[in-house]
């Protein structure tokens, strides 16, 4: 493998870490770990950690895959992969 | 016009429209049977695997479990959702740079070995038949409760529909069928879910509904929930771990997490499209798809939960005389999906927290047989105790999957609307079925037959043989369907299980670490297979007798059957990389093939 390529991949992992780092924050810590210390807060009619638990964590997940897909196809044009 | 024969027109025009689709879109090549030729646009393959994913349980049984579970209904919710960011993420894009037709295919390439590749058709086969039963059961459950036709025919009609288009058109027809099955799903599970939203808080966005307060004025939804559940002696409803212990839940969330990203089936639909990065992004379409579905579930389960209170218990909460009890009560106790026993003889149906009948809580008939108010006799009523601080016992059984088949009856919403549920879960049953069948018959004619035992065959053959497969498996399916392992729910989450302990973690593994060879994989699968198996035996007795009590102080770390597919995955990694440490490095070309999936282009 050459450099670039395993620069490519070293920027991959870095991405990928930091995404799955914020999936389990929102799921399995605001959700289900710290969910009594996020219960203590309320917006609108919803605890905060139940609203993580069944809304909340949801939303970001869909928010990291699209946001995931935004970076990779830049880090693809950067390093010259991207497909025709 | 009456219910029955608008149902009828509803769910034969969505048929009419599966076929139309299923012909225009016949498969000629092997390419088009596997994986539709690879021509599917991101956002059609984001419909296509939405439908394909969400089950029967997703459209029936799951807002009704997140109702009587509240707080731990999240960890369906979280789990189901959540593997889409690992598939996102650590499997899709490079199994479609590795760009041929199937996960053991894939299986056996990276791990030159012909015997990973029969060792993951066995786990697929075990996955998929385990999660098809529940569909073809989901089938027959929405006929007969809504056409009042026996579960065996409604469940040979969902056969005959799967096979038309399944055997014809494969991957390429089941897409574009999935794509207008969602469009009906998605229909027909957010209208009643807006109408019920609305009546109930005037907000007409489920999601935020379910944050909102009361339109009669007496505060929040959730906070009536919880005291409403409290004064009824049941846990409140956001608390957490009422039910489960904070490490099950855990467990079963990363389980359902790791199995949806592991499922066959799921993962073979991003075989569809034509690039990687098409791959990336299509699954961020799925989720979105999903998401629509999966916000409302919480909003109908909170909702639905209300509604049923406040009928039964009245307005005063003392009960409703039995007389005057809504049709549909009457309606689904006729179907044995609601019973009644007159623990304290007023003659008022009374619902608080309890079990209102013996042995498992589930009602045993006594034939047609009719009571001093025209209920249905049972033979094992509950001794009639009130729990905790109840005003008093709990004299009914309500099966959870009422909660969405009943919620536009209970919230007297028109009829075509219940029509459209009964249209709605036939699709999310079929969509996801076919499916299945695809995987199932793809691995045993281009993994067994092509890739194995019958290597000389031609491309026309091979379709041939496909097309049989897949005839082949809709009758095992059907026949599972007719003679279920245990419900529909249950099913599916055990799939689940397996798919987290088995195929995950070595094709995960197959992409992250150049260092797992043959023998690793080949052990790690078996063994994540065979403990997760044997754990689920053990407790639940498929097919046998259980060993032990299916109780927490059983379980292994506090871990029920449901979440044991991760120490079946944990347990899987571990022998994995023991294996392949002592044994030899994977063959330089091998290295190369990792290192060409990894990068969208290869120089």
């Amino acid at each position: 493998m050459d450099t670039s390529k395993d620069a490519y991949w070293r920027a991959n992992i870095r991405l990928v870490t930091g995404c799955l780092i914020v999936w389990f924050g929102v799921s399995f810590g605001c959700g289900i770990l710290l969910v009594d210390f996020f219960n203590q807060f309320q917006i609108g009619g919803y605890k905060l950690g139940f609203w993580f638990a069944q809304q909340g964590s949801i939303f970001t997940f869909l928010f990291l895959i699209f946001f995931y897909a935004i970076r990779m196809n830049t880090l693809d044009r950067k390093y010259g992969v991207r497909e025709d | 016009m009456d219910l029955q024969t608008l149902t009828y027109i509803t769910i034969g025009l969505s048929f009419v429209l599966y076929i139309g689709i299923a012909i225009r879109s016949r498969a000629s090549t092997t390419g088009d049977f596997y994986v539709a030729g690879k021509h599917v646009h991101p956002v059609a393959n984001g419909m296509a695997t939405a439908a394909d994913w969400m089950s029967a349980a997703s459209f029936i049984s799951m807002a009704g479990l997140i109702s009587f579970l509240g707080y731990e209904g999240g960890m369906y919710l979280m789990g189901w959702t959540g593997g889409y960011v690992l598939l996102a993420m650590l499997l899709a894009p490079y199994l479609r740079k590795f760009g041929k037709f199937t996960v053991p295919e894939f299986i056996g390439d990276r791990y030159y070995s012909q015997l990973a590749r029969v060792v993951a058709v066995i786990c697929l086969i075990f996955i998929s038949f385990t999660y098809v039963a529940g569909q073809m059961r989901g089938v027959g459950i929405v006929f007969s409760r809504f056409l009042e036709v026996p579960v065996e025919t409604g469940l040979f009609i969902g056969m005959g529909i799967v096979f038309i288009y399944a055997v014809l058109g494969g991957m390429k027809g089941i897409t574009y069928t999935q794509v207008a099955q969602y469009c009906v799903l998605i229909f027909a599970y957010t209208v009643p879910a807006v109408f019920i939203a609305i009546n109930a808080t005037d907000n007409p966005l489920p999601q935020l509904a379910l944050g909102s307060e009361l339109s009669e004025g007496s505060g929040y939804l959730l906070d009536k929930l919880d005291k409403t559940l409290m004064d009824l002696g049941f846990g409140d409803y956001t608390s957490p771990f009422n039910d489960k212990s904070m490490i099950d839940v855990c467990a079963i969330t990363l389980a359902l997490m790791v199995g949806t990203a592991g499922l066959p089936h799921v993962i073979v639909r991003f075989f569809t499209v034509p690039r990687v990065r098409d791959a990336r992004i299509s699954a961020g379409w799925a989720l979105l798809f999903i998401t629509i579905l999966y916000t409302t579930a919480p909003a109908v389960g909170a909702l639905s939960r209300m509604n049923l209170i406040t009928t039964v218990n009245g307005t005063d909460g003392s009960g409703t005389s039995y007389a005057a009890i809504p049709g549909w009560f009457k309606t689904w106790e006729n179907s044995g999906l609601l019973a009644w026993f007159d623990h304290n003889g007023d003659g008022k149906v009374q619902y608080a927290a309890g079990n209102a009948f013996a042995g498992n809580g589930k009602p045993v008939f006594a034939g047609e047989q009719r009571g001093p108010h025209r209920e249905r006799v049972t033979s094992n009523p509950g001794d009639g105790k009130p729990v905790g601080n109840a005003p008093f016992a709990n004299e009914i059984y309500v099966d959870r999957d009422i909660m969405v088949l009943a919620n536009p009856e209970i919230a007297g919403l028109p009829d075509w609307v219940i029509a459209l549920i009964a249209a709605g879960g036939i699709a999310a049953a079929l969509s996801t079925a076919a499916g299945l069948l695809l995987v199932i018959s793809s691995s045993v004619s281009h993994d067994l037959l092509k890739g194995t035992f019958a290597k000389g065959i031609s491309d026309r053959t091979e379709l041939m043989a496909g097309r049989i497969a897949a005839g082949v498996a809709i009758s095992i399916a059907g026949y599972l369907g007719l003679h279920p392992p245990a419900f529909v729910a249950q099913v599916v989450a055990f799939a689940f299980g397996l798919a987290a302990s088995s195929l995950f973690p070595v094709i995960l593994m197959g992409i992250f670490n150049k260092r797992m060879n043959k023998w690793g994989a080949i052990s790690g699968m078996l063994t994540g297979l065979t403990f997760t198996l044997g754990y689920i035996i053990y407790f639940k007795g498929i097919f046998i007798e259980p060993f032990a009590a299916n109780i927490p102080e059983n379980w292994i770390l506090g871990i029920s059957p449901e979440g044991a597919g991760v120490i079946g995955m944990a347990l899987n990694f571990i022998v994995a990389t023991i294996g392949a440490r002592n044994t030899a490095p994977p063959p330089p070309h091998i290295q190369q093939l990792v290192d060409d999936i990894r990068v969208p282009r290869s120089s």
